[in-house]
């Protein structure tokens, strides 16, 4: 009836309702939170404990664990630092490589490209991040390592070695950089664009100056999971760096003329030595078994001051929008 | 590559009085195979300001932003036509599009300061321009041209985006007049702002238009009669491209205007 409120035809009732679908989704929701929570407590757990199992032993120490030049169980040398540093040299010589080129065409791609090249770009660089990293690992023995002797020299660079897995770690993660920091250059909104645009910033300015840093916490946080995939990567490492830790007698051998940095000659990762000894004839309650808890312990420590340092970046650093 | 800044001395600017800081003649833009407007003719007086005004989709933004090539930014936009600055068409292939936009700034609809603090958002453009000077001074002297000094003064270094809306459209205009263009062209710079914050913006308009050349897009017919000095109608055909209807001082576009449509428009009598 025109004019007539249309309380008047309905009963007025406020009282709380049981939304069966409601709590049910609620219900799925939180347990799908819970699953991933207690998956990485869990994890933590057993890393904790197995590697507190490993020091309860009487050969390995603490202060050999992190100051020893050495990493050789089977005379139960169990110091760290060569496993670490070859973590540390392939992960920085990758990062060296995929960040520039991954933001470069992150930048490309969202401020240059037009969009039926995008179209075109971005499904090619998603099928490049799923190769499987086995195939990388010979791509790193088989391409990349012939062509860093005939760049350096054959004697200068062994047939297994740092630089050749870095790079590959490297390749093998700017699809990673260069998609995630793709999608946050373009949640940028236009209007910061049009604002740089309007005036008198060149393209160069405007993508680098304005969208880039509007963009960062995004940025920051490709850059973050692909350090993780790079410390964490495991195959092209085992393939392509070497089969056995690069030791040092002392911390002098270990520094004189940088041999720690050395790219050109083989030395073992944490996750590269992992896999080999746990790939043979591993026997449980070992001093070898327990020593890869710790070793594994130790990456998740890397990869969690990785989380917490770009945190602390994007919160120091973030432009809101 | 930059373009000339040799004042024009063509007949037409001579013959009147007053002097043309930017004139377009037979402009057409298409978006793709759409011609958004047609055949458009507007001569745009130095030192004043100047609004369009008209129905939705008539084309205003597009011309608007044709006088700065914004519409180089839409892929399929094409301009035809002629927009003469200062005698020099900025459509001319050996125009760099970034120069003619250090001349002829923009304020746009939604304020869109950039995720920087207060000081940042007016020192950018001018660093980008090549500004040599006492930045702050130069900051200080754009926010009191924008009217906006006062309340922001002691807090430069919070974000652009801590401001009220109202502020946050007069730190774009502090940042556009930073910048030093000769023209300002703005998208209805008011139309997400309250009355209050609105009014202070005309009038920033009126103190603005001393030394620089406005021309505004507006909805609000009050708005465009109570700042500009002149106004331009536009309609749309039955293709949906728009045209220019009429072009005249306000007053007498709003007050004795010459074609039965414009008097429709202004008088609400449009279906
Ligand atoms: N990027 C674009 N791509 C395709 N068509 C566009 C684009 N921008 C505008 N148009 C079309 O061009 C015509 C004019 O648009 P324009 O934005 O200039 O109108 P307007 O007068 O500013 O409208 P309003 O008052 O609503 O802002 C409209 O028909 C619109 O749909
Ligand atoms: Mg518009």
């Amino acid at each position: 009836m025109p004019g007539q409120p249309s309380g008047a035809r309905r009963p007025l009732d406020l009282r709380k309702r049981t939304r069966a679908g409601e709590s049910i989704i609620q219900l799925l929701l939180k347990g799908a939170g819970a699953v991933s929570v207690l998956t990485t407590v869990g994890i933590v757990v057993v890393l904790v404990y197995d590697a507190f199992v490993f020091f309860r032993r009487p050969e390995p120490t603490f202060l050999e664990f992190f100051t020893g030049t050495t990493w050789q169980p089977q005379i139960l040398r169990f110091g760290i630092f060569p496993l670490l540093n070859a973590t540390l040299l392939t992960s920085v010589i990758g990062m060296t490589v995929a960040l520039p080129i991954g933001l470069m065409i992150a930048i490309f791609l969202s401020e240059y490209a037009s969009p039926r090249l995008r179209g075109i770009l971005k499904p090619v660089l998603e099928v490049l991040a799923g190769i499987p990293t086995v195939v990388y690992g010979f791509f790193a023995l088989g391409f990349m390592t012939p062509l860093l002797k005939n760049l350096f020299g054959k004697d200068t660079v062994e047939i297994f070695n740092v630089a050749s897995a870095g790079i590959v770690i490297g390749i093998l993660i700017i699809p990673l950089i260069s998609s995630m920091s793709e999608d946050a250059l373009s949640a940028v909104p236009r209007a910061l664009r049009e604002a740089a645009y309007g005036m008198g910033a060149t393209r160069l300015e405007t993508a680098v100056r304005v969208v880039l840093p509007a963009a960062i916490s995004g940025i920051a946080a490709a850059v973050i999971v692909a350090m993780s995939r790079a410390v964490g990567e495991t195959m092209v490492v085992a393939i392509a760096a070497g089969a056995g830790p690069r030791n040092f007698g002392d911390w002098g051998q270990a520094t004189g003329g940088l041999n720690f940095l050395n790219p050109f000659k083989a030395a073992e990762t944490m996750t590269g030595h992992i896999v080999r000894i746990s790939g043979g004839d591993l026997s449980y309650d070992t001093i070898d078994y327990d020593s890869i808890f710790a070793i594994a312990f130790l990456l998740f420590i890397i990869t969690l001051i990785l989380n917490i340092i770009s945190q602390w970046i994007v919160r120091r650093f973030r432009e809101e929008y | 590559m930059s373009i000339s800044l040799s004042v024009s001395s063509s007949a037409s600017v001579q013959s009147q009085q007053a002097r043309i800081a930017v004139e377009s003649r037979n402009l057409r833009v298409w978006y793709g195979k759409f011609m958004a407007v047609r055949d458009i003719h507007l001569q745009v007086e130095e030192c004043k300001i100047t609004a369009l005004i008209g129905p939705s989709g008539c084309g205003k933004s597009t011309v608007l932003r044709a006088f700065n090539r914004m519409n180089d930014l839409v892929p399929v936009a094409r301009t035809e036509g002629e927009i003469l600055f200062q005698g020099k068409n900025i459509y001319d292939p050996d125009v760099d599009a970034v120069e003619v936009r250090r001349r002829v700034g923009m304020v746009f609809q939604k304020p869109n300061p950039f995720p920087k603090s207060i000081y940042e958002n007016i020192a950018w453009g001018a660093r980008i321009n090549g500004f040599k000077g006492n930045m702050d001074q130069l900051v200080e002297e754009s926010l009191r041209g924008a009217a906006l000094w006062d309340e922001v003064k002691d807090k430069l270094k919070q974000s652009g985006y801590s401001l009220s809306g109202g502020q946050q459209q007069r730190l774009c205009i502090a940042r556009t007049i930073a910048v030093k263009p000769d023209i300002i062209l703005m998208d209805e710079p008011c139309s997400a702002l309250d009355p209050i914050a609105t009014l202070r913006i005309e009038e920033l308009m009126r103190e603005l238009v001393n030394q620089y050349t406005i021309i505004i897009v507006t909805h609000n017919m009050q708005q465009a009669a109570r700042v500009a000095d002149y106004t331009a109608f536009f309609m749309v055909d039955d293709t949906r491209t728009g045209y220019l209807v009429e072009y005249g001082k306000s007053d007498q576009i709003f007050m004795r205007p010459k074609d039965k449509r414009t008097e429709d428009y202004i008088t609400g009598r449009f279906g």
